[in-house]
């Protein structure tokens, strides 16, 4: 399965691919952002791998990491064959603060709440998205909180007393 | 009647506080009369942040956040996790370790199906089902306590095993179980399977064809209600599963009323697996034996210097993974529960994503109940069996 | 001595308060609201094993205008504080509230951005219960604990409290 998968995609994709990862066996391929529709259209709809389940999609920051120079952000397609049995992962790395990527809506109905959530929680813009807005976090939250310069917690400073009220002093 | 008014529709708000809606989720339903024309599900109600909080956590640190996302299921979460951490660290578990962990996630199976079947009936109008259900559920909780202490919370699974040995009365309260809770099962059949009612209220109610299941990315008893035969145990074998015998029910129809039957099989199935994982229950150390992972014994901790230094630096440091990324799914009671673990070489989480069952199945629900009319949608809510803590996780 | 010699049988004397407290103490009518994980302990509080109507409140009510008290079971988040305090504001006085569970009381293991720190921050709450869930017991602990609180309280306290919180 392993090699017939290389294969559709050197075949297929062989510009956009950037690389293939093979960490603890599970096959996944870096790609270049304007090829993932392409790519995902073809994993589902070829009739040896039918590719037809998109069981997630996530995302990453890497924000602040010296190693991972060649884009911030990284998008995860977990797709998965029926037919088959077999796991693979496309991932695509994005550049910039306030990246952008093509939507999947149109292959998978489910693709809609999944980007929605990556949008809300990372910040990551689908192109062509029918219904891109907030889906967890409430309407007055500022900011996507999955990014890694998003601070976990706050304090509300709760200040005592400031110069034009002093303390007062017990004697 | 003039054609503007015939046209116009009411808003109908469900939730975030109501009886049936599992919890705080909110539907906004736009009707047309009683026919539903339009329904959104609002989400993020109970938004916990706990992808956000895991990244700052040690990886032992962030199991006890993971029984709390689906609360009704907290063995499978554990399970999970920690399968996803050994796979992204390379350890392999004692062979008792995959049966015990076995026999408890299924045990887990049947708990969360209990309370969906009472509180689905509940829904419904059946309100002793509720009563009967609670009952068997609390001999797998008294299990539970006998193993970790714990009700529902129970944080047993470790990286690498079982946090304590199984306790000595397990298998007399596992037998317990085998013998107590097929007998309410065969009750709750009783009193649903012919009941007029219930027939009236959940067959051909909700349906999802076979292709818009797999589109919609349903998994679990909602897609095989469907006819779809996809179930991650059998399909990618985890934790053992390969050597146990069982069989993934399927549904015809794909409305509410296969949806159930398929879960009612489930528990049995689920039973089955449970006596199989006791029978062949090997003798064994109850946590693997990898130093620097894996917490030394106690009674070496107060005795020996190194354990202690050990113990120490797994405390305060936690250890280092290698750094890449790992997914492990799983078939919990909902669907496919699955851990994407990012590493990048230090002792946290660079990233853990869940892939959570009940979110991507209620992203559905609109597909089930739009045309149908609007006491079908508490029906169908019901039937994809969502909690609340996992989809807003 | 005096009056209570004088009257027939079958007739107490007691205070007004008293009996006012009597009465509301043994007909609670607890609000059919589930947030997280706790609200799993206390429909099991609420099922056959520990069935709570032993103490008189078998009946969840679905709606706030029917209940006289909250249990604020699980984690609140900063999405449904709003929503917590209009249910509470929907609930007709007198009305009480128990903080059920860690997340509830001070925000448990959960310190981050999207979990209010303790519901006492927008309720005012009556009872803590502790524990990560609490146990059932817990649960019937903390509610016969209010119920303790109901039977002291003065009318005139709580009528003059009421006003000060109404403005």
């Amino acid at each position: 399965m392993e090699e017939k998968i290389r294969k559709f995609m050197q075949e297929n994709f062989s510009d956009g691919i950037v690389r293939e990862d093979d960490f603890r066996g599970q096959q996944s391929f870096y790609i270049r952002k304007e090829y993932l529709l392409d790519v995902l259209k073809g994993l589902k709809e070829d009739e040896d791998l039918r590719f037809e389940f998109l069981i997630d999609i996530c995302s990453l920051d890497w924000h602040g990491d010296s190693e991972e120079a060649n884009g911030r952000f990284e998008v995860i397609y977990n797709l998965f064959s029926l037919k088959n049995k077999y796991r693979m992962f496309i991932k695509v790395r994005l550049e910039g603060d306030n990246p952008e990527i093509d939507t999947a809506c149109e292959l998978w109905m489910t693709a809609n709440w999944l980007e929605r959530e990556v949008w809300d929680l990372m910040g990551i813009k689908f192109t062509g998205h029918p219904n891109l807005i907030k889906i967890v976090t409430p309407d007055d939250l500022v900011g996507h909180p999955l990014r890694r310069d998003f601070p976990l917690t706050y304090e509300v400073p709760r200040f005592s007393w400031n110069k034009d009220d002093p303390p007062e002093v017990i004697l | 009647m003039s054609v503007e008014a015939k046209r116009r529709t009411m808003s109908l708000n469900l939730g975030p506080q109501h009886p049936a809606t599992h919890g705080v989720l909110q539907v906004v339903l736009e009707l047309d009369g009683e026919t539903v024309v339009k329904a959104t599900p609002q989400i993020g109600y109970l938004h916990t942040g706990i992808e956000k909080t895991a990244e700052s956590k040690l990886y032992y640190k962030v199991i006890p956040m993971t029984d709390r996302m689906d609360y009704l299921a907290p063995m499978s979460n554990n399970l999970g996790f920690c399968l996803a951490v050994e796979k992204l660290l390379g350890i392999e578990v004692p062979e008792k370790v995959k049966y015990a962990r076995v026999c408890l996630t299924e045990l887990t199976r049947v708990m969360s199906h209990l309370v969906w079947v009472g509180t689905h009936a509940l829904d419904i109008g059946a309100m002793s089902m509720l009563l009967y259900a609670f009952r068997e559920r609390e001999l797998i909780i008294d299990l539970y306590e006998a193993c970790a202490g714990q009700r529902m919370m129970t944080t047993y699974f470790r990286i690498g095993g079982l946090a304590y040995d199984l306790p000595k009365d397990f298998d007399q309260k596992v037998k317990e179980i085998l013998k107590k809770v097929p007998e309410g099962i065969k009750d709750y059949e009783r009193l649903l399977n012919d009941n007029k009612i219930f027939r009236q209220r959940t067959i051909g109610v909700a349906k999802i064809s076979a292709e818009d299941a797999v589109s919609c990315g349903l998994t679990g008893p909602s897609l095989r209600g469907s006819g779809v035969n996809y179930d991650v145990r059998k399909a990618l074998p985890y934790g053992g599963y390969e050597k146990f015998g069982f069989e993934v029910p399927l549904g015809k129809n794909g409305d509410v009323y296969d949806r159930y039957l398929v879960r009612m099989e489930e528990m049995k199935q689920s039973l089955k697996i449970a006596k199989q994982a006791l029978e062949g229950m090997p003798e064994g150390p109850h946590i693997a034996h990898v130093p620097g992972v894996v917490l030394p014994p106690k009674e070496d901790v107060l005795t020996k210097m190194e354990s202690l230094i050990f113990h120490f630096k797994l405390i305060t440091h936690g250890f280092d993974a290698p750094k890449g990324a790992v997914y492990q799914g799983i078939e919990s009671p909902k669907g496919e529960l699955g851990y994407y673990i990012s590493s990048d070489g230090s002792n946290k989480p660079h990233r853990m994503r869940v892939r959570p069952p009940s979110f991507v199945n209620l992203s559905a629900l609109p597909r089930m109940v739009e045309g149908g009319m609007v006491a079908d949608v508490i029906a169908a809510i019901g039937s994809i069996d969502i909690v609340l803590g996992e989809v807003d996780r | 001595m005096g009056l209570e010699e004088k009257i027939p049988d079958g007739i107490m004397l007691t205070t007004l308060d008293k009996m006012v407290n009597w009465a509301r103490k043994r007909s609670m009518w607890p609000l059919g609201m589930g947030l997280a994980c706790c609200a799993i302990e206390m429909i099991s509080t609420f099922a056959s094993h520990y069935d709570l109507s032993r103490f008189g409140m078998e009946i969840l009510r679905p709606s706030p205008r029917q209940a006289d008290l909250m249990i604020v079971s699980g984690r609140v988040s900063r999405k449904m504080a709003p929503v917590l305090k209009r249910l509470y504001d929907q609930m007709p006085d007198p009305k009480w509230v128990i903080s059920m569970g860690a997340c509830a009381s001070c925000g448990g293991v959960f310190n981050n951005y999207a979990i209010v720190q303790g519901v006492d921050t927008i309720l005012p709450v009556d009872i803590y219960v502790p524990g990560c869930p609490p146990r059932p017991e817990q649960l019937i602990e903390g509610i016969l604990k209010l119920f303790k609180k109901v039977e002291q309280e003065s009318l005139k306290d709580k009528k003059e409290k009421q006003v000060k919180r109404l403005g």
